[in-house]
């Protein structure tokens, strides 16, 4: 639309491609000059004056629409109209109306959410003193000051912050999904000016920098101050979206405001979502049409006959108009029957598929099961356009942190010298399963403990207690090991900023069990063991990296012993074991697996003693290394591999990466309903995959999973086409692409190829770049269609856009994108369906998504029960609605050929004004919107159920063409059984009844009920809202009916009302009512014969289910309670750690702790938001939960 | 929305827990299984077949005769002189014979074929205002009456419009030749054999008094081009019944559906010998002012003597309809049972 738009040049005007941005900061009238965007941002479409002509405009774009204006015109025109002007206005307003009402208040929902964040507050620097402005009044060039925890308001630079070496913290989690913190630092020049407001406002520095584009982790640009130019890059810039964290306040200059944020960039044009059947719809519209000239240029060709055979010698009865010959009339006729036949284009079809969507949206906002107690969130249907779409989901493509894990590490289990800790067993020594009743270990002998933490073995606390050696080393290593920094705001209230949720896990744990990392200098670590204060003498920090997998600490404890302290991948430390400890690490190697198993990111720990003299020779060449200019990091490597080796295995620690509630069951129910799940996340593949496989994604099962990680385009592709070789040997070179059905056009559909077991795909972001050019992008398709899972590791957000992309376009099917964060947003809007987590922080994803709700297990039942239902109802109605429409149009077309194809209507014309309006309305939409076959607890037991929407089986081309034929059959069944019934009878009194309004009256009785038994007959689900609609709208037939004819109407309005009596005279006589039956069981049993026969011969899966529920008369049995599952692994995690290098640096740099540390706001101060009841918390099936009122 | 205010406590988004909402509705669910199906189709079967019996002895028991006079007897004189478009009185006859007595009400009706009554602009050529006796209408036919609403002097035309215009005009006159020999004229009651909201609400004349005859109500207007009487002197026998409500003008403006219609022209007396016990078999004729033009259209008249029974006219569809739809579902019944039992092995192919 807004292409449209634009090209009408209504709202938006183009300008001149921006190529440089300059600016100047406190210089509004210069930065004014050129026009840049302030920071208001627009989302809605209309405003008061323009609502009222765009949006009718845009109506009458609409194909139906305009349609029906030409409609009205040619009825207007007396020659032709053959029926009068009421009706085609009646509906076309009704439709205009409707459809007005709708988009006003959605707009208005725009606006809303416009103003708010357009009002949010924030001050700026404004002639020298602070004012406290809106967010759509700053301007570019302003200088604005943010506060802890505040939006930041715009792309900003930095130029000065209240922390040292003027360094702020931001989150990203609204623009890239990651939630730790990332560290931004202002020029040294601009931080001078700290708070000091006189010199922020005299501050003149002029910035060069790139025009507003949406890429978010780079930038280019100049700062010009007194003459000197200092170079910008993204270390010094705030984007919007990001939020201030443990920063007391900064200062920054706005650079890019409103619709050119890197944000608003990156959120795209928001797409029009329109529904295959919608596209369907259209084509069919358009077939209709053809259908409808067709039908009028047969009959109009008819008429030319019958004028030039019989009317040339009726004229003396009925004289022509002047000039009038048989071609006239005939093309005077075509025109004619245009109108009457235009019942086949459906216009009140529009309507009522909108009305049925948006009812069956409400559903989905009503739906308690959908709605999460804990954040108070229920699920919203955002789009009330899509919902059919849900019931066809082929593709899921799902973000990973936020989404389907809860990003909170706990520290599960762990193994110490051999004995395994953290599993609950009952006096039986049978496993138990965790849940909120379990009795958690208390940890109130530590008055340092984490009140947050639980733990629910209590061996290991008597272990520590009791003063084990080897525990004592473990949780030692773990208070040692890290690159954590505390802090403490007051005596006793310990916060850590952890880089990674693992450590903070871990740190947490050892904090816990007695041995509390309190603070850290540069040279020093002080934990509390024990309640014994400690400081030990920190040495060397052997910082993680992807390659190393491992890190370690080399420490003076106080009793001068000089002690390496190491973590890492179980693979990495096991080859630089000492020979001695074989036998704990072919135990702990067990528990490993066990915990690998269950899903657990597992690490192992070891230690060693270290020689004085060796370790000062070693320090020495530490040194050299460290300020080598050349290969220094690989020199670095060197010397740490030198050191670490012969250690001692501790043990092994197990985190796990919370899963959101439910999610392996989700994706094993999505997996049955034959929906391939694919994950994009922004995630290292380790992490990526070991979710994969604790959510059951990938499984042990699976005859291979496929790792794509190399480094040029010919090894991606070599992997993909070997991996697609082995899934399918005889699958060709070139893709199956799917035969086009258009003369020339080249169809880009690549069919599904068969593949025999279960595979798994994991690709990297380097390989992934690669994989998504031009020439590699059918390969990839094609090997990653094959598998059942599909794992993305490192992922861009605009290559989540990519991947959906590349899939919508060359396949059949329908995807759903479902995330949370800012980053998923672009996948969101370009998947068909998107779907954003709600009740969480960043609202990014859930505005620009189609439903939201709070947790991801939702999403089966937004699928299998909602999706399903609505595909069903909207399929249930299409066919109905076009057969009730073609039906009664074909009684014209053969009524055509007794009344010499003058275009003579078989009805009334109140009959055919009110037929879909009134009549037939209530009951069709009564079923579209609480028609289920089988209930909720059926479609959640047979997923198979699912099926039928993916492979578009209820309504498609050919179920139209088999309407067209039932309709066919309908009409003439219709029309001229009362025609043989009628035509040479009399009243039982003598009378006639063979009269044209006796007839008519006939006619259209005969097919209401018709039409009315065919929708019973489709109706799966009788509530007494379909009785009440279905028997009401008879009812009102024959009360509107006995209204119309009768004498008061027709004294009133005498023209039009012309058929006084007719009901009174005709329907009191038996042969009518016959003729009535009749007709009924010949349009009816027919269908029904031919359902029972196809339920004999070859039962649908929903025939066998509601067989099913027939049989069982009651609900299916609960689903078991599961256990988690145990995985017999020989594949285990590997240090899954942080995502970049660690802070070891900053640590022993001690840059962050030159100056005290003032008092700065806690760090995780949102952990206290709901998001963080680190409970070990349990799945509890959908089912139970929230059913108590 | 169902959003209630927020803020009202940690549960306050949470929707209704209502059947409607939940879409827990109670309902009713039926399917089509053998249990239910096969009855149905053996039930209708024997429904359809004992309707249809019925209907045919009705049927059988209903006696119709058709007259075709169009150029039969003397009347073919008339038909050629009408074919030589010379517009002069012509009056004929036609013996006919019945065989069997038609007990009862006997009807008399005119049969026009090939005359389309359904034509569109031929049904909308008329004006209901003008009928129903509005005096502004009167004298302001509308204009879907066109080119009969006014003639040739700009008079308009009571009543306009191409059907009134084209009324069937020719009159019967119908004796009986008793076996004696003697002629008896067959008395034709030819009132009330319109609809009864026909003759009382949807035609009226215009106001009249005492002191304000028809014919003055009628000044003004002038009758359609093809009529020889004025609307106020369609009945010479009986002046009630003239004007807009004149018996036979209204069963002509009740257009018929189909080309082929017949029209009520009278009922036999039955006060008078020999005609009390209904129409004596034997010998007829009828002399027919021959008017009505039919020859352009190719059309045929006809006279036709029917019997009418609760279920109407001699109409023999319904009752064949009814015995064929009852065989239909016999066989079908038949072989659904046979299907089931089959190859839906009674139902066992439903649980896989």
């Amino acid at each position: 639309m807004g292409s449209l738009l634009s090209a009408c040049g209504i709202n938006v005007k183009k300008k001149k491609v921006e190529e440089e941005r300059r600016l100047r900061a406190n210089d509004r009238e210069f930065n004014l000059s050129f026009k840049y965007a302030n920071n208001a941002i627009k989302t809605s479409k209309y405003n008061v004056f323009t609502f009222l002509p765009l949006n009718l405009f845009e109506q009458f774009q609409r194909l139906a629409n305009a349609y029906f204006v030409f409609l009205l015109i040619l009825q207007l025109i007396p020659q032709i109209s053959s029926l009068s002007w009421f009706t085609t206005v009646v509906p076309l307003l009704l439709v205009l109306s409707i459809t007005l009402a709708k988009d006003l208040s959605d707009d208005i929902t725009r606006h809303k959410n416009d103003k708010q964040v357009n009002n949010r507050k924030v001050e700026v620097l404004i002639d020298g003193e602070l004012k406290t402005e809106r967010w759509m009044n700053v301007q570019v060039g302003d200088i604005v000051k943010l506060e802890n925890n505040e939006f930041v308001t715009a792309d900003l630079l930095l130029l000065s912050s209240s922390e040292p070496l003027n360094l702020i913290y931001i989150e990203t989690a609204e623009l890239d999904g990651e939630t730790n913190l990332k560290v931004k630092q202002a020029l040294t020049l601009t931080g001078e000016l700290c708070n000091d407001i006189q010199r922020l406002a005299a501050f003149k520095g002029e910035v060069r920098c790139e025009p507003p584009n949406n890429r978010l982790d780079k930038f280019t640009g100049t700062l010009v101050v007194g003459g000197e130019t200092f170079a910008l890059d993204n270390e010094r810039i705030l984007l919007r979206g990001c939020t201030l964290r443990n920063t007391e306040w900064c200062f920054g200059l706005v650079l890019f405001g409103g619709p050119d944020t890197k944000l608003m960039q990156n959120s795209g044009k928001s797409i029009f979502k329109r529904t295959s059947i919608d596209h369907l719809m259209n084509v069919l519209v358009l077939f209709i049409f053809g259908f409808l000239a067709f039908m009028c240029t047969i009959l109009s060709i008819g008429n030319a006959i019958w004028e030039y055979q019989e009317g040339n010698s009726f004229i003396v009865f009925l004289p022509r108009a002047d000039g009038a010959n048989a071609s006239l009339s005939a093309f005077l006729t075509f025109w004619s029957y245009v109108i009457i036949l235009n019942t086949v284009v459906p216009i009140s079809l529009y309507v009522s598929v909108e009305i049925l969507r948006l009812g069956n949206s409400y559903f989905i906002d009503w739906d308690r099961k959908m709605y999460h107690v804990k954040s108070d969130t229920p699920a919203q249907a955002r789009t009330t356009t899509l919902n059919e779409e849900l019931g066809q989901i082929k593709y899921i493509f799902s973000d990973k942190t936020g989404t389907l894990t809860q990003n909170i590490m706990t520290f599960n289990r762990c193994s110490i010298n051999g004995k395994s800790y953290g599993e609950v067993v009952d006096f039986a020594g049978q496993r138990v399963e965790v849940t909120e009743k379990t009795e958690k270990v208390d940890f109130s002998w530590n008055l340092l403990a984490d009140p947050k933490f639980f733990f629910h073995d209590h061996k290991l606390v008597e272990a520590v207690k009791l003063g084990s050696p080897e525990v004592h080393a473990f949780f030692r290593l773990l208070a040692l090991c890290h690159t954590v920094m505390p802090e403490e705001k007051t005596q006793g209230d310990l916060f850590y900023q952890a880089q990674s949720p693992d450590e903070g896990a871990l740190v947490t744990a050892a904090r816990n069990f007695g041995f509390v990392f309190r603070a850290r200098t540069p040279e020093t670590i002080s934990v509390v063991e024990m309640g014994i204060e400690t400081t030990y003498e920190l040495l060397a920090v052997l910082d993680f990296n992807n390659v190393r997998k491992r890190m370690s600490v080399i420490v003076r404890n106080p009793e001068g012993k000089l002690m390496l302290y190491c973590k890492g991948a179980d693979t990495i430390i096991y080859e630089r074991l000492h020979p001695s400890c074989s036998k704990v690490m072919e135990v702990t190697t067990e528990h490993l697996n066990e915990y690998a198993g269950e899903g657990l990111r597992t690490l192992a720990l070891a230690y060693k003693d270290l020689d004085e003299d060796k370790f000062a020779e070693w320090r020495r060449r530490h040194h050299e290394a460290s300020i080598a200019l050349e290969d220094r990091e690989e020199k670095l490597d060197a010397i740490y591999e030198e050191i670490e080796k012969d250690l001692i295995l501790i043990g092994a620690s197990a985190v796990e990466d919370k899963l959101q509630d439910g999610v392996p069951q989700t994706i094993e129910q999505l997996a049955k309903a034959d929906i391939k799940i694919w994950v994009l996340t922004g995630d290292k593949q380790e992490t990526a995959e070991n979710i994969g496989y604790s959510c059951n994604m990938l499984r042990e099962e699976m005859t291979e999973i496929f790792i794509v990680a190399a480094n040029t385009a010919e090894e991606v592709r070599e992997e993909l086409v070997n991996a697609r070789k082995k899934m399918s040997p005889e699958s060709g070179d070139e893709p199956p692409m799917e035969k086009s059905r258009f003369l020339g056009k080249k169809s880009q559909v690549v069919e599904d190829e068969k593949v025999d077991g279960e595979y798994g795909l994991v690709i990297n972001g380097h390989s992934l770049a690669f994989a998504l050019q031009k020439d590699m992008q059918v390969e990839l398709l094609r090997t990653a269609c094959m598998c059942q899972t599909v794992i993305c590791c490192r992922v861009t957000p605009l290559q989540k856009a990519q991947v959906v992309e590349l899939v919508k376009k060359h396949k059949k099917a329908v995807t759903l994108a479902i995330g949370d964060g800012a980053n998923d947003v672009s996948m969101i809007k370009t998947a068909h369906i998107g779907v954003g987590i709600s009740g969480q922080e960043g609202m990014q994803a859930v505005l620009s998504s189609d439903f939201s709700f709070a947790q991801f297990r939702y999403l089966q039942r937004l699928l299998l029960v909602h999706g399903r239902w609505s595909y069903l109802r909207m399929c249930t109605f299409l066919r109905y609605f076009f057969y009730k429409n073609f039906t009664f149009t074909f009684v014209h077309f053969w009524y055509a050929f007794f009344c010499g194809f003058s275009a003579q209507t078989v009805y009334d014309e109140w009959y055919i004004t009110l037929y879909n309006l009134v009549y037939t309305a209530l009951p069709v939409l009564g079923i579209s919107l609480f028609d289920q076959d089988v209930n909720d607890r059926w479609s959640f037991q047979y997923p198979q159920l699912y099926a039928p929407g993916q492979m578009n089986q209820y309504f498609s081309k050919m179920a139209f063409a088999k309407i067209l034929l039932h309709s066919c059959y309908s009409s003439l069944i219709l029309f001229f059984v009362p025609w043989a019934a009628m035509w040479d009878t009399v009243r039982d009194d003598g009378k006639d009844i063979a009269d044209y309004q006796s007839f008519a009256l006939l006619a259209q009785t005969c097919l209401l009920i018709a039409v009315s038994v065919q929708l019973g007959l489709d109706t799966y689900y009788w509530t007494a809202v379909n009785h009440f609609f279905l028997w009401g709208s008879l009812s009102v037939y024959f009360a509107v009916t006995f209204t119309m004819y009768s004498n008061g109407m027709y004294l009133i309005f005498t023209s039009s009302f012309p058929f006084i009596g007719t009901a009174r005279n005709s329907l009191n006589q038996p042969n009518v009512w016959l003729t009535i039956f009749l007709t009924t069981i010949l349009c009816v049993l027919p269908v029904v014969a031919k359902r029972f026969l196809f339920i004999q011969f070859k039962p649908t899966i929903n025939d066998k289910v509601r067989h099913k529920v027939k049989q069982a008369k009651a609900e299916p049995p609960p689903p078991p309670q599961r256990f988690p599952r145990r995985r017999i692994s020989t594949r285990r995690s590997g240090y899954a750690f942080s995502h970049a290098r660690g802070y070891g640096d900053l640590v022993t740099s001690g840059r962050f702790l030159r100056i005290p540390v003032k008092s700065r706001p806690a760090l995780f101060s949102k952990n206290e938001s709901p998001v963080a009841d680190s409970t070990p918390q349990t799945y509890i099936s959908i089912f139970e939960e929230t059913q108590n009122p | 929305m169902a959003k209630k205010a927020v803020g009202l406590g940690p549960l306050s988004r949470r929707p209704d827990n209502s059947a409607f909402k939940q879409q827990r509705l109670p309902a009713w669910s039926p399917s089509l299984t053998a249990q239910t199906v096969l009855p149905i189709f053996y039930i209708l079967a024997v429904v359809c077949l004992l309707l249809g019996i019925w209907l045919l002895i009705t049927v059988q028991n209903t006696h119709q005769l058709k007259v075709d006079y169009t150029d039969a007897g003397t009347c073919e004189r008339c038909f050629e002189l009408h074919a030589n478009n010379t517009r002069t009185v012509c009056t004929c006859s036609v013996n006919f014979y019945v065989p069997r007595p038609f007990p009862g009400d006997v009807f008399f009706y005119y049969g026009l074929r090939n005359f389309h009554q359904n034509l569109r602009r031929y049904m909308d050529s008329r004006d209901d205002a003008q009928m129903v006796g509005r005096k502004k209408n009167l004298k302001a036919p509308s204009s879907y009456c066109a080119p009969f609403h006014y003639d040739a002097n700009g008079v308009p035309i009571a009543p306009c419009g191409a059907v009134a215009n084209s009324m069937f005009n020719d009159s019967f006159t119908l004796m009986y030749h008793q076996a004696n020999g003697a002629e008896v004229q067959v008395p034709l009651y030819r009132k009330g054999i319109a609809w009864y909201t026909d003759k009382n609400v949807k035609f009226r004349n215009p106001p009249t008094n005492n002191t304000f005859s028809l014919r003055q109500a009628f000044e003004g207007t002038t009758r359609p081009l093809y009529w020889q009487h004025s609307v106020y002197e369609l009945d010479d026998t009986d002046s009630n019944n003239n004007g807009f409500i004149n018996d036979d003008l209204i069963v002509w403006m009740r257009e018929a559906a189909f080309p082929n219609f017949k029209k009520l022209y009278g009922v036999p007396n039955r006060a008078q010998e020999p005609f009390t016990e209904g129409l004596p078999a034997g010998n007829y004729n009828i002399s027919i002012d021959y008017n009505f033009p039919v020859e352009p259209f190719r059309g045929r008249k006809e006279l036709v003597i029917s019997m009418v029974t609760w279920f109407g006219g001699q109409n023999y569809f319904l009752p064949i309809a009814y015995l064929v739809t009852s065989g239909l579902i016999l066989v079908t019944a038949v072989v659904l049972t046979t299907v089931f039992v089959k190859f839906g092995k009674n139902g066992k192919n439903m649980e896989e």
